[in-house]
């Protein structure tokens, strides 16, 4: 009840950017402080990604063997028919879908919506959860083929290496996030945030602003998928 | 209450860049699926991979929503890896090119004494 009495409209455009920067206390107006934590920690983890795929980058540049395709090696063989890539491209759907119901649910959490907040949430983790699925069995499929982070029978060794560190990085984002999911759908479910009940963390009020901030996280994890996919399986 | 001003937008365009998303999928899919080669492919996966991505941060993470302020402290240090990304390309290049030359000889060891015949 405290707030700083009717403070002026914050200005907007380029002005606005600089007056902010400029100001006392904080530069993200607006912006719940957990919303800008998310948003600074996925700008380190662009990075961390960023100087993976680099990475993969240079050793597919450098290697004299050939890489090998990932158009084949990738195929799945459905009703006697070799599809090249298939799992995968069921993987982004998959993972894409996830962000259209993670999206949906954000709306409704600022709604008050508890019912559909929850049911959307849980809807994501499920299509997570089933996006690691597919993805333990394609790593299930490949180390059968016999591909290792040291070598594999289809070319450059590399190729392992790059394949199980860039997607076993992001596969443990995925599961990082169902967990986060099923916490927060619990405690939509509760009714913590209506409430504003304090976490077992940082015993900060819930609200559904926290709605927002796990969606941001999951949106990242299909954001990098989306770089994968095109640099790692399409290239 | 204390933050009414949440991203709160209507659901249509959510489903909206939802169907978009689908579609930019299939599209960058089918360009495996055609064998499209060399410069149409690269160019094409890039397309549709930073089609896809502005999409999912502008829309679905509420960019175009926010103020200038957190717009601008996101999405200008990524820009920084470009210098990465431009050392990535010339050592690698260049590794390539060293391995090639060493390796290679490696292969016809005595290729300093060969007649150019027998290359």
């Amino acid at each position: 009840m405290t707030t700083s009495g009717g403070s002026l409209p914050l200005p907007e455009g380029l002005q606005g950017f600089v007056a902010d920067w400029s100001s006392d206390q904080r530069a993200f107006k607006g912006v719940p402080w957990g919303k800008a934590m998310m948003w600074i920690f996925l700008l380190s983890d662009t990075f961390i990604f960023s100087s993976f795929l680099i990475a993969y980058m240079w050793v597919r540049m450098s290697t004299t063997e050939p890489w090998p395709n990932p158009s084949e090696v990738f195929a799945l063989t459905l009703w006697g028919k070799k599809i090249p890539l298939i799992l995968i491209a069921i993987m982004t759907f998959v993972l894409i879908s996830s962000s259209g119901t993670m999206a949906m649910a954000v709306k409704f959490g600022y709604e008050k919506n508890k019912k559909m907040t929850f049911i959307l949430l849980l809807i994501t983790a499920a299509l997570g959860a089933t996006f690691v699925g597919m993805q333990a069995f394609e790593w299930t499929k490949l180390i059968e083929e016999g591909v290792r982070p040291w070598g594999n029978p289809m070319g450059a060794a590399q190729f392992g290496a790059a394949f199980f560190m860039i997607t076993g990085f992001h596969g443990t984002h995925v599961s990082i996030g169902v967990i986060f999911l099923i916490i927060v759908a619990i405690k939509v479910l509760r009714g913590d945030l209506d409430h504003e009940r304090p976490g077992f963390l940082t015993g900060r009020k819930g609200n559904y602003e926290i709605v927002e901030t796990m969606g941001l996280y999951w949106h990242f994890v299909d954001l990098v998928w989306v770089f994968i996919f095109a640099f790692f399986y399409l290239w | 209450m204390a933050h009414a001003q949440g991203q709160q937008h209507p659901i249509g365009i959510y489903l909206k860049i939802w169907g978009l998303l689908f579609v930019l999928s299939t599209a960058s899919y089918l360009v495996d699926y055609f064998h499209f080669q060399g410069y149409l492919r690269w160019s094409l996966i890039v397309l549709f991979m930073l089609l896809k991505a502005g999409l999912i941060v502008a829309v679905f993470m509420h960019m175009i929503w926010e103020r200038l302020a957190l717009v601008y402290a996101i999405l200008v240090p990524p820009l920084l890896l470009m210098v990465l990304l431009g050392i990535g390309t010339l050592d690698g290049d260049y590794t390539f090119l060293t391995r090639n030359v060493f390796f290679g000889a490696t292969q016809h060891a005595p290729a300093q004494h060969a007649p150019a015949q027998h290359r």
